[in-house]
């Protein structure tokens, strides 16, 4: 079955006539080319593929197009403040929070996620939140580093 | 990973619509609400609905409202993220919005609901022995009928409720439960909230402010049985007792000797039985001591 679905896509009205059957992540990646969203298991445990759905993160691989029409989304590609990094994006770039880069969109979305509804997250509290994201390369210590570094420069405002 | 194979896919608006394109399409159709675990079975089992019915479109079918008696009522499509995060539910209910907190990760939380978690009917699903714990019922709806019943009565078995195919499990009800309510949830499993429980327990009871007594206790096991089962001769064990670590662990022997679970990927049967003996003795001395404060001391306290 196809359906005409229209989404707020970061900010803009995208259409597609799609098959209800297919996935928000082969949506965004196939048809609209946004390929910063990555699929790594495809069943919900790795969150790659996390983008925010109506303001909230999900995993775009077990999301089906048939019940997309009229939603906001927001992936990697629109996280971005003009043509500034947003701060979690320069935490993660000089803290090194990424080796080869595959769950690091995912890890940002997370993580802005987090610090939308906790601007001065403990440890505990970054590991809780990114329990959903896997990295393979290393362990999460750069990654927990980075976020409490976008939070410090958040809540100082030391961003443009 | 696998995609899955084309099917159609429709998103009524009322509930008599959804009913009825169930009827006019007959057997193989799916209802979706949050899809973390159709999705998933379709990708990975290959299930292969005929059609699917969304229903997120209906209104009336999200939220939680306290009622008018003190009660709590959680609409189906209410999100596992929405019940761990409400003052209501964690001020109320801790151990529910514990069970719920339990649920995959929070990209999973925001998606999976209430009503998908009871009417999926996995045996180890996190929020059901709180909520049977509670003392919930189920409220079930088809086209110009509907009707309610204890949870507890809900399920059949792995993947089998006692609703029919055009019906539709529109609401849970919590009912006025004692301000001397406690209450704990544990999962057990290695993998903590990324797997499924390995064995589940929910306990509730009344503590008694001065007598310190246990009265109304309920203890409910996940994962180790077809269905979330009561394990009602431990229950009987400490009723009307005042809680003593000896009590506490006579009560988990009994509920271990009333867990019928199988041996899987996961685990043994034998192991899964030592699990329960332990967990629920360790439930209900939890229960009386107060909610976790955090994600490591909650961690921290099922050891």
């Amino acid at each position: 079955m196809i359906k005409k679905i229209t989404i707020t896509l970061n900010g803009k009205t995208v259409s597609r006539d799609m098959p209800t059957h297919r996935l928000l992540l082969d949506l965004l990646r196939d048809e609209i080319g946004m390929t910063g969203t990555k699929e790594g298991c495809g069943t919900g445990d790795c969150g790659a593929c996390t983008v925010f759905l109506n303001g909230k993160p999900v995993n775009s691989c077990l999301v089906l197009s048939g019940e997309l029409d009229g939603a906001d989304i927001i992936t990697i590609e629109g996280l971005k403040v003009g043509p500034e990094l947003h701060p979690v994006q320069r935490a993660f770039v000089e803290d090194g929070g990424a080796q080869c880069g595959y769950c690091t969109p995912g890890m940002l979305m997370m993580s802005k996620a987090l610090l939308d509804e906790n601007p001065n997250p403990t440890e505990e509290q970054i590991r809780y939140a990114l329990s959903g994201n896997l990295c393979r390369c290393t362990g999460y210590a750069k990654i927990v580093q980075a976020v409490q570094d976008a939070a410090a420069m958040l809540r100082n405002k030391t961003v443009p | 990973m696998k995609r899955t194979e084309p099917f159609d896919m429709y998103q009524p608006a009322t509930l008599e619509e959804a009913s009825r394109l169930v009827k006019e399409n007959g057997p193989g159709g799916r209802f979706l609400a949050g899809g973390t675990d159709l999705v998933i079975a379709m990708k990975e089992k290959g299930l292969l609905p005929k059609y699917i019915v969304d229903l997120k479109r209906v209104p009336g079918l999200s939220g939680i409202r306290e009622i008018s008696d003190g009660g709590v009522t959680l609409g189906a499509l209410t999100t596992m993220y929405e019940i761990e995060k409400l003052p209501l539910i964690k001020n109320k209910y801790p151990f529910l919005a514990q069970s719920a907190a339990e649920v995959g990760s929070i990209q999973i939380r925001n998606r999976a609901t209430v009503g998908g978690n009871m009417a999926n009917a996995t045996p180890s699903a996190d929020t059901a022995p709180a909520l049977i714990a509670l003392g919930a019922t189920a409220k079930i709806a088809s086209a110009g009928a509907e009707r309610e019943m204890l949870l507890e009565e809900f399920f059949k078995g792995p993947g089998q409720t006692v609703m029919s195919a055009d019906e539709i499990l529109t609401e849970i009800t919590i009912p006025k439960t004692s301000p001397r309510l406690v209450g704990e949830y544990i999962k057990f499993s290695p993998r903590e909230m990324m797997d499924l429980a390995y064995v589940g327990v929910a306990v509730a009871y009344n503590l008694g402010a001065a007598d310190k007594k246990v009265t109304g206790l309920r203890i409910v096991l996940g994962a180790v049985a077809p269905t979330p089962i009561r394990a009602k001769r431990a229950e009987a064990a400490l009723e009307g007792h005042i809680l003593t670590e000896e009590l506490a662990d006579k009560a988990g022997q009994l509920a271990a000797e009333e867990a019928k679970p199988i041996s899987d990927v996961r685990s043994s049967a034998d192991y899964r039985r030592a699990m329960v003996h332990a967990m629920t003795k360790r439930a209900l001395l939890n229960a009386a001591v107060g909610p976790a404060k955090s994600w490591y001391d909650r961690r921290e306290r099922r050891y």
